[in-house]
């Protein structure tokens, strides 16, 4: 099939407003009259709050409010409803919110939180899920119900399919491992940000968010603040970095409405550098414990996990990611058996989030160290264990999952090929630095994730009298450029150019509904969405069309702005057209709206379904070189295989492929949030290493186009992928390379040299 | 409480500027609470990212660590000041916006800034500066989205 626009390198349609500051971000907005807000957060993450005394900073000149649990009417928020907007009697982690003030100016604000007087009495925290699990564990959480076996877990997951101990029979290599994850940060590049505007006049409250789930968030807002939820307007300004930071709703967001709400004026809330680290969505920390089995041949038998993640004080979507590792150790290769265990245990630790890749790179790195340990036991390659086992077009997992289409191996193959795995020579590797590749796959939905009552997307289409196209989709842009995509898709079908398409998508006033940005869903569920609503333009314009040029509907071609008849070569401009059906009879506008459903289905109980539309599957060849007199690891190039079904376009394709990569780099080699008795411990750039220009790989990416009957044009969703499978090839590399077991993250130099010399310990 | 003001003149974007200033003002305040230019960002006014960059006398600076009196007598460019009247975009900025490398865009002005400084030291000293050399200028600025790579390239396409 051929195609103008799709498949072109065609740059983000607002990229000219982004690269010319022309772009509001929500740090950037201002409304007449705004308040500043500021948050007062505990000194300690476990006490008890004995009292808070707002009296003096009220008095302080510029001070318009002052809020504490005591003057507000709340209901809890996030996924389990455990999380008090504004905390009472007591403090849990060190990010909890006691008080806030809006003032006239910023520091004035700061200052009368200073004048807030709390009385603590200091606990001893628990900041290790295994504590938090003993008998004896005070529960931590007092909105926990206690009912997944323990009061201190917040949610338990099991899952098993297959025939556990006939495959354990089956086996002649059983590997025990157990993997430790570190807590990181995405850092976005803006610091989190809100504006909240109350109208006393109609009870109506705007909230300027950078939320990447917009009706979630209107719904969730709503029954914190018991207000109805369509008196809540949410408007996304330029949002400076997502991530998956933004699925969640965090305090202080419902506080700035609590304060515009008591003023009656705005008030916007700006977070410091020093805020974001501490209180934004972090990936969360786990310990992995897996075993896995392979027969003589190398061909896998079992896997048996047990997985404890530490959830920190309260509950968000990030407990969810059971889902998405449960996925990858049932049904990442071929398994017959998987029996999956994953306990999220409350602690006095800032509470996890659901970041990128959405617990996968923690399961993936798990997973593939140990297929590298299998390999190495059966003395095996470490390509060939992985091509034997790879997933493939018609396969259905042990979970459910329906691959109809499946580039696994052919990603596996271009990586291993272009690598020159097998064909370079290993030779020289005698001196200081060392050189070597590792490997790693990954699986991921691709077709959106049926989690929530719909996974759907609406799209509303109105072409003007003019000839230009406004798309207003329910989808949120978050800078992964999925509104170029839906305007080339625009383009594509209505053959006009793509500078006469404007896309709406930030007001829940007037967009239609769509389940937010998660699951890399946006261009394949609101790319159909814009699909299914093209057909139906098109079929409104063509039944105008052919009266008008007196032919039939197959006759007609939409190309160059016009409606042409393909036998007698006439034409009409497309804008003619609608002026056409608008001011004379019918008296139409040309204006179509449309919901598209994924066709995937809801898990039952026992996590059995195809939750997803189709998967997307990736493989990375990483090349290493480590200087084994510092330890120090340089990635030297990445080789990314990905199945992204169809290359919808190949610039903003890369752009996700390479900061996928790089993220997945930082959280290999240098990133980890250091907590001390729950304190953070390194807040800034300057303590948290994030990889910058020079620390970067060549990156060579080989997209697997496999033709997903499902997605539009037959792609599929790819946006998390990248990051997945990064960390994990460079352990194995490492690891390879040293002769030694990189089990945990970061590789940072001080761990390669521990390693090597826990190697000359034991072999001395 | 009174604070030390001073008077300070300085141009900013080609436009000339008279104002009494509190000594311990930063300039990124200054250009962005003060004259309502919000292309230039705050990205952690520590000096660690490079969002906040602008160019004094043309030279890329860290405006989130740089007191406004010292701009007093030089001229300040910010990204507003790349895309005037006559022309839409910069050379720059549509060689970042042609290699896709805009995502979120909240690290764009500091980067476009801070490769106009350098490609202007470059032309300077007739160099053409090889992708090394490309790398090591970007180190101040940090992105999270795209990886780098796409910027690179606008930054090779340059010369
Ligand atoms: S805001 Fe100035 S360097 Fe980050
Ligand atoms: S484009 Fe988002 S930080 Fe660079």
């Amino acid at each position: 099939m051929n195609y103008n626009i799709i498949g072109k390198r065609i740059p983000k349609i607002d990229a000219g407003d982004r690269v010319s500051g022309k772009s509001v971000f929500g740090y950037d907005i201002e409304l007449p009259g705004m308040l500043h807000g500021a948050i007062l957060r505990t000194k300690y993450p476990s006490a008890i709050i004995k009292s808070i005394d707002i009296s003096k900073a009220k008095k302080l000149a510029g001070v318009e409010c002052v809020i504490t649990a005591d003057n507000v009417d709340t209901e809890n928020l996030n996924f389990r409803k455990d999380h008090p907007v504004l905390k009472k009697g007591e403090v849990n982690c060190i990010r909890d919110e006691i008080a806030a003030v809006a003032a006239v100016s910023k520091e004035i604000a700061e200052k009368a939180l200073e004048l807030i007087e709390v009385t603590y009495v200091e606990r001893t925290g628990i900041f290790d899920p295994l504590e938090a699990l003993k008998k004896d564990a005070p529960q931590i959480n007092k909105f926990s119900k206690g009912d997944n076996g323990n009061k201190n877990i917040s949610e338990a997951f099991h899952y098993e399919h297959g025939d556990l101990a006939e495959e354990k029979k089956k086996s002649a290599c059983i590997i025990t491992r157990q993997y430790v994850l570190p807590k990181v940060t995405p850092t976005c590049l803006s610091p989190s940000s809100i504006t909240a505007n109350y109208s006393t006049v109609d009870d109506e409250l705007t909230l300027y968010s950078s939320t990447q789930v917009p009706f979630l968030y209107q719904r969730e807002i709503s029954q914190v603040l018991k207000m109805d939820p369509s008196k809540i307007r949410v408007i996304q300004p330029i949002i400076g970095g997502g991530f998956g930071t933004k699925l969640d709703i965090h305090p202080f967001e419902p506080i700035c409405a609590l304060l515009s709400i008591k003023t009656g004026k705005p008030v916007q809330i700006l977070f410091s550098r020093k805020e974001e680290f501490i209180h934004s969505a972090i990936r969360q920390s786990m310990v992995i414990d897996l075993t896995t089995g392979a027969d003589k041949n190398g061909k896998f038998t079992f896997r048996e996990v047990k997985i404890i993640k530490d959830n920190g004080a309260y509950t968000s979507w990030g407990v969810k990611t059971s889902f998405v590792i449960m996925q990858t150790f049932s049904s990442l290769y071929q398994v017959p058996a998987c029996v999956y265990d994953a306990d999220a245990v409350y602690t006095n630790n800032v509470f996890a989030g659901s970041i990128r890749g959405f617990g996968n790179p923690q399961a993936t790195f798990a997973l593939e160290r140990n297929i590298d340990l299998m390999a190495e036991e059966l003395g095996m390659d470490r390509a060939e264990i992985r091509l034997i086992n790879a997933n493939f077009p018609g396969e259905i997992s042990g979970q459910g999952l329906e691959y109809h289409s499946c580039g696994h191996k052919p990603a596996l193959e271009a990586v291993i090929k272009h690598s020159g795995y097998f064909t370079r020579n290993k030779k020289n590797n005698q001196g200081r630095y060392k050189r070597g590749i590792g490997l790693a796959s990954m699986l991921h939905v691709g077709g959106g994730a049926k989690i929530y009552p719909s996974d759907g997307c609406g799209t509303t289409l109105k072409l003007d009298t003019y000839g230009y196209l406004t798309i207003i989709t329910g989808s949120s842009e978050i800078g992964q450029g999925s509104e170029t995509v839906l305007a080339m898709m625009a383009a594509e079908e209505l053959g006009i150019d793509l500078k006469k398409i404007k896309v709406i998508n930030t007001d829940t006033n007037v967009k239609p509904w769509d389940v937010g940005v998660h699951a890399s869903r946006t261009s394949f569920v609101a790319g159909n969405s814009v699909l299914g609503a093209l057909k139906k333009l098109k079929e409104k314009l063509s039944d105008k069309a052919a009266q008008l040029l007196n032919t039939s509907l197959e006759d007609l071609v939409f190309e160059n702005g016009t409606i042409r008849s393909e036998k007698t070569g006439n034409s009409f401009k497309i804008d003619k057209i609608v002026r056409e059906l608008h001011f004379k009879p019918p008296h139409e506008l040309c204006e179509v709206s449309y919901y598209y459903e994924p066709s995937s289905e809801f898990q039952d109980k026992n996590f059995k379904g195809n939750v997803s539309s189709c998967y997307a599957f990736a493989a990375q060849a990483v090349e290493v070189e480590v200087d084994t007199l510092t330890g120090k690891v340089d990635v030297l190039h990445v080789y990314v295989g990905q199945d992204v079904g169809k290359v919808l376009n190949p610039l903003g394709l890369e752009g996700q492929i390479e900061g996928g990569v790089v993220m997945g780099l930082g959280y290999a080699l240098s990133e980890e949030m250091i907590f001390e008795n729950g304190y953070l411990r390194n807040f800034s750039f300057h303590d948290y290493k994030v990889p910058t220009a020079r620390d970067i790989p060549e990156i060579h990416f080989y997209p697997i186009e496999t033709h997903e009957k499902t997605g539009p044009y037959g792609a599929k969703g790819m946006a998390e992928a990248p990051l997945v499978p990064t960390a994990a090839a460079i352990a194995n590399a490492v690891s390879n390379i040293l002769g030694v077991e990189i089990n945990s993250l970061p590789i940072t130099p001080e761990n390669v040299l521990k390693a090597i010399s826990n190697k000359q310990s034991d072999q001395g | 409480m009174e604070t030390a003001q001073s008077k300070i003149s300085f141009t900013i974007n080609g436009k000339k500027v008279e104002r009494r200033v509190r000594s311990s003002m930063l300039l990124i305040d200054f250009i962005r609470n003060e004259l309502k230019l919000k292309g230039t960002k705050p990205g952690c006014l520590g000096g660690e990212c490079g969002a906040c960059t602008v160019l004094v006398d043309g030279v890329a600076v860290n405006s989130c660590l740089y007191l406004v009196i010292n701009v007093d007598g030089k001229s300040v460019t910010t990204v507003e000041g790349l895309s005037g009247e006559e022309q839409s975009l910069d050379v720059v900025q549509l060689s970042m916006v042609e290699h896709g490398a805009v995502q979120c865009g909240f690290c764009t002005p500091g980067m476009v800034m801070a490769i106009k400084s350098f490609k202007s030291q470059c032309d300077h000293n007739h160099h053409t500066p090889d992708r090394e050399e490309i790398k090591k200028n970007l180190e101040g600025n940090i992105c999270r989205c795209t990886g780098y790579v796409k910027i690179i390239d606008a930054v090779e396409a340059l010369f």
